[in-house]
């Protein structure tokens, strides 16, 4: 048994749903009803570049090296909720029929939590009809943007050694332990955790929000300079907090377990990004079609 | 609905009834004993086991052991979920005493004025007195000194057994520990040939019963006789809330995982005072399993996965050949991830491509 997280999430079980997710974002054109719609707070980043280490696993000359960084550019200004999606907001969408409800039965004014990757679309998806605007996850990208100084990516341990693949094991290991996170499972009100310097409130307090990018494999040319080989699992997808984890997207309580140490999220919820341009692109994006 | 003095009442009433019927202390053996030469031993909690000799030096002696028992509350999971424990000594489970075949085990138990239930030791290592049960029933503010021999070797489990009701309910409050009475010349292979171990490490596994409330959020409870009338209904349904080692889950994973190197032999002693496990090495074996834990029977040889019958402790050796992470599990996999079975062992040293090697990595399917 290996420790790799996403293994013990439970990769392989999730590889057989992504059919399963797409059937769920094209199901959310349920009939519109009467249930009101809060206007969510928003935050607007400029246009901007910056320095990323990239989501997944990567290989280079058939060893585990530590996630290569890229430089990413957000082109246009991005709109994204200054808040989680509240409790109280997500069921709305559980009223309307067009989410199910959360397992967590925290209700009002604290972010949404038990919720899976594909709660979170259904419910982007039925908020983009409510509106008729386009509301959607973030990309892994987008959201490290948005975190800006609270962005922490995978919990990493150098280059592994091909000749003992045990090394990099342990050093992940010591390196998940000495982080000390403790568990802090109660979900507070929006904004207990502060805003970063891009204004955006709670980024990586106790709830891990989903993103909208794939987990992946990935094999580096042997210069490191370029991907000679990808192999992505989209029943996979980015989870990102205190650090970033890959979780299957049925999972709605992301704890630890089996080979794995130190710290799970605590909670699984989500924010959207709002995406300036017309209901036609959004049902685009929706089918994949972007 | 039974109130906490009530459930101290009851108890003292029981291990009354049982005192008037149970057996005299054993006067006859006491001038032999009082000439044989006696040793104190300072209890340490696990998963860590005092310092003992694995081949007796010498004749049987008196060990001597001392171990205060704490009603206090302690919290068994990362979501901060309390159980109002009882305790041998502070842990769970209680310390592991290791003693020879043929030497007396001679526990002081001290029951502080600051406890509210009468609690006493049963220790399935000991003959007759119920274990030792109707000799050591003692009242907050009192102490107690048990002697008894150790007549036949192996791991035993000892636990509170306070009369009726009131015995399943402290065991699962975590009062439960283990004896290793070892063979005066040590371990030994099926053939006989002498085995030693470089570590030992002990495991106590618990079935915790925590009532939810309304919202089926775990329910806190002022102090243990609070919660007995609710406790007692969810272990009625024989399906634990809880299965830790060590009195958490997570007790020994992380900072606190257990260590060895490549080329270590480590022993690892394994308790369930209540209910049946399957201890499992991830990525390891049982080199010599005594699964019944007594050591006149010769070990069994390479297991996969062991069983420790409800009641009892057993005691697995291996020597680590591969570095890495090995998990250490209740392989019924349900109790081992979503109820908190799991330990972790990190192991130091060279790897063995020869045992193993990744021949390719994961890469797209050749078409």
């Amino acid at each position: 048994m290996s420790f790799d997280p996403v293994v013990t999430f439970g990769t392989i079980a999730a590889a057989a749903l992504i059919g399963l997710g797409v059937g769920n974002a094209i199901d959310g054109t349920s009939p519109r009803s009467r249930v009101p719609v809060a206007a969510a707070e928003l935050v607007t980043l400029t246009a901007g570049s910056y320095e990323h280490p990239q989501p997944g696993e990567f290989l280079k000359d058939n060893r585990p090296i530590p996630a290569p960084v890229a430089k990413e550019t957000i082109d246009a200004p991005l709109e994204i909720m200054k808040f989680q999606v509240t409790a109280s907001d997500y069921d709305r969408c559980v009223s309307d029929s067009a989410c199910k409800p959360a397992d967590s039965r925290i209700v009002g004014d604290v972010p949404v939590t038990g919720v899976s990757f594909l709660d979170a679309q259904a419910y982007a998806n039925w908020l983009s009809e409510k509106t008729g605007e386009t509301w959607r996850l973030p990309t892994d990208v987008e959201w490290a943007y948005v975190a800006a100084e609270r962005f922490r990516a995978d919990i990493e341990a150098g280059e592994g050694d091909p000749a003992d693949p045990a090394r990099r094991w342990l050093a992940l290991y010591r390196n998940e332990a000495a982080l000390g996170r403790k568990a802090d499972p109660e979900p507070r009100p929006p904004g207990a955790f502060g805003a970063n310097t891009k204004g955006v409130a709670d980024i990586a307090g106790n709830v891990w929000e989903w993103t909208s990018t794939c987990y992946a494999h990935v094999t580096m040319s042997s210069d490191g300079a370029r991907i000679a080989n990808s192999v992505s699992n989209c029943g996979v997808h980015v989870v990102e907090g205190f650090h970033r984890t890959y979780m299957s997207n049925f999972i709605r309580d992301g704890k630890s377990g089996g080979c794995a140490v130190g710290t799970p999220p605590d909670n699984l919820g989500f924010r959207l990004v709002h995406d300036s341009g017309g209901f036609l692109q959004a049902t685009f994006r929706r089918l994949g079609l972007t | 609905m039974l109130t906490r003095r009530e459930a101290l009442l009851g108890s003292v009433l029981t291990a009354v009834a049982v005192a008037a019927v149970g057996p005299a202390p054993a006067m006859a053996a006491a001038k032999d004993v009082a000439g044989l030469p006696r040793e104190k031993v300072t209890l340490v909690a696990p998963p860590f086991v005092h310092a003992h000799d694995q081949v007796a030096k010498g004749g049987p002696k008196v060990v001597e052991f001392t171990m205060k028992i704490e009603e206090k509350p302690t919290i068994i999971d990362a979501n901060g979920t309390q159980l109002n424990a009882m305790t041998y000594n502070g842990s769970i489970p209680g310390p592991l005493m290791v003693v020879h075949e043929g030497d007396y085990l001679e526990l002081t138990l001290i029951n502080p004025d600051t406890n509210t239930l009468a609690h006493n030791i049963d220790f399935h290592a000991a003959t007759g007195g119920l274990g030792g049960g109707a000799l050591t029933l003692i009242n907050p503010g009192e102490q107690v000194t048990l002697r008894f021999k150790a007549t036949r070797s192996g791991t035993f489990v000892y636990h509170c057994a306070p009369g009726g009701a009131m015995i399943p309910w402290h065991v699962v409050s975590g009062m439960s520990g283990a004896v290793m009475v070892l063979p005066r010349d040590g371990l030994k292979d099926e053939k006989g040939k002498p085995i030693r171990y470089d570590h030992i490490y002990y495991i106590g596994e618990n079935d915790f019963y925590i009532p939810r409330d309304e919202q089926g959020k775990f329910k806190k409870y002022d102090s243990a006789g609070d919660n007995y009338d609710d406790t007692v209904k969810v272990m009625r349904g024989l399906i634990p809330t809880h299965v830790v080692f060590n009195g958490k889950a997570g007790s020994l994973t992380g900072e606190n995982a257990m260590k060895a190197k490549v080329g270590e032999t480590v022993l690892i002693v394994h308790s369930q005072a209540n209910r049946d496990t399957r201890p499992h090495l991830i990525g390891g074996h049982g080199d010599f399993v005594w699964e019944q834990g007594k050591f006149a029977n010769p070990p069994a040889k390479d297991l996969e996965t062991w069983f420790i019958r409800g009641g009892s402790a057993g005691a697995a050796l291996y020597t680590f050949r591969q570095p890495g992470i090995y998990a250490y599990v209740n392989h019924n996999l349900i109790e081992a991830v979503e109820l908190g079975a799991t330990a972790h062992f990190t192991v130091e040293g060279k790897w063995d491509d020869d045992l193993m090697m990744q021949v390719e990595p994961p890469k797209a399917i050749a078409s």
